[in-house]
């Protein structure tokens, strides 16, 4: 993906060169930025589910970069809930804008959604299928921590069916030859395809159900949470949850360099006694979502000289 | 003596080497179940690479790319001869194409496609086994999902 082109939709639309470029600029930002660099553009942000992080961190950082924030968190409150179609909302909210980040409920709206507007479009979560920016942040935080992204140990933890961040990180991180350990309960196993298609790139993974078992060779504990929002059927739920909990003690017999990793919100399967432990990367992980789409903000404006082409 | 099992056609379409079990999926695509024009249709035909094969006959009528498209996916070895004046002037091989458009519908209930008014559109990754990709919402789909619009 050039940075002429202009959306983020799926983390499939990146090669090793995209995501290692974009790394490096998020790196910049991280030292230094210029406060004003969006001043006098509008991001919309349009959220037709639930988000916490991602909105408020996009906010955050097109704040941060001198930039305004518009948009809903409750569809409720818009003309979606009088029928209005996401072709037309896109339409009429382009024309307030100057980019937009949307997470939608179905699979593929952002997609669609990109094709309809003439402004970026940044897919902040489209049902179960992708959250790119998500995926950069964990990028982000993996190289941060580790000082690289290659040859790594990660074990993906909980409803590996639905999860979103887990599809997306398993295919950003074939791309660095990262070691899998797929640990699910069986009806929330590793979704066929994404499987079939680390085998295509020759990745080497494991899958179970017993934590214990891999535990000591994982460099990355990459948790989720079962959700709720998911399951057809709630009583398939209330067996599944609260399957896997990390808590401190487990910590403490695991590999020294090991860090904890969560997208949050997390419910039960990460104990507050982690927190406080070295191993714990997930709030620096929430936190490092800001400077990387302070990037992809700046990115996708234009507002960096793409030094690549 | 040789057997005529279906008269030959001065001008029109012939599909030939059709798994015998997907001979009337094709003559569904094709919609001549009512038309004016001659067809003819056989089934459980002796074929020496497959066993059994269907064969479909349509007299004055040539296929669009679409029709073709869609019969490289229930047919993907079938072959499509243009007869002109009771010979074969071109002979095609049916591809899986790379873009389908519009063709087969998406078998995610959660795909966009399935809730606005999205047209599909799919990528194919595999022709054999056959395996494509939603533009939307990237769900793969093999032969058994695969439902024509």
């Amino acid at each position: 993906m050039e940075f002429k082109s202009k959306d983020i939709i799926s983390i499939r639309d990146f090669s090793k060169e995209d995501l290692l470029y974009i790394l490096d600029i998020s790196k910049k930002f991280e030292k230094d930025y210029d406060s004003n660099l969006l001043n006098g553009h509008i991001l919309a942000t349009l959220f037709f589910e639930p988000s916490t992080r991602t909105r408020l961190s996009f906010s955050s950082a097109m704040s941060r970069l001198g930039g305004k924030v518009i948009g809903f968190d409750n569809p409720a409150s818009t003309s979606v809930s009088k029928g209005e179609s996401l072709l037309d909302t896109i339409k009429i909210v382009e024309g307030y804008s100057d980019i937009i980040v949307m997470r939608h409920p179905i699979d593929g709206a952002a997609r669609f959604a990109a094709e309809t507007a003439k402004i970026p479009i940044i897919n902040a979560g489209d049902g179960v299928n992708q959250h790119p920016t998500q995926t950069l942040l964990d990028l982000y935080t993996i190289q941060k921590s580790f000082g690289k992204l290659e040859n790594l140990n990660i074990g993906f933890v909980g409803d590996l069916k639905y999860g979103r961040t887990v599809h997306s990180l398993a295919h950003a991180l074939s791309h660095f030859k990262a070691k899998m350990y797929f640990i699910s309960p069986p009806q929330l196993k590793m979704p066929k395809d994404d499987l079939e298609q680390l085998d295509k790139e020759k990745i080497k993974y494991t899958e179970g159900k017993d934590l214990s078992k891999v535990a000591n060779k994982l460099d990355i504990l990459y948790m989720t949470r079962i959700q709720k929002e998911r399951f057809p059927d709630p009583i398939e739920y209330q067996k599944l949850k609260g399957c896997y909990r990390i808590d401190k003690t487990f910590l403490e017999n695991t590999k020294k360099g090991l860090k904890v990793m969560h997208p949050l919100p997390r419910v039960d399967e990460l104990c507050s006694s982690c927190d406080g432990t070295e191993k714990a990367i997930y709030f620096e992980q929430a936190h490092n979502g800001v400077t990387v789409r302070m990037a992809l903000l700046s990115l996708l404006l234009k507002k960096i000289k793409n030094e690549r082409t | 003596m040789k057997e005529l099992k279906i008269n030959a056609i001065r001008e029109g379409t012939v599909i030939d080497h059709i798994p015998h079990n997907m001979t009337f999926k094709v003559v569904d695509i094709l919609g001549i179940t009512d038309t004016n024009n001659i067809v003819s249709i056989a089934t459980n035909l002796y074929s020496k690479k497959m066993r059994k094969k269907g064969l479909v006959k349509i007299g004055s009528r040539f296929l669009t790319k679409e029709e073709v498209d869609k019969i490289a996916l229930v047919a993907p070895n079938a072959s499509v001869n243009i007869i002109k004046n009771f010979e074969v002037t071109e002979k095609i091989k049916v591809n899986i194409p790379q873009i389908l458009n519009n063709i087969i519908k998406c078998s995610n209930p959660r795909c966009i496609t399935n809730n606005d008014k999205v047209s599909t559109l799919f990528h194919s990754t595999s022709s054999s086994p056959l395996k494509v990709r939603c533009h939307y919402c990237e769900r793969c789909m093999g032969k058994e999902d695969v439902e024509l619009l």
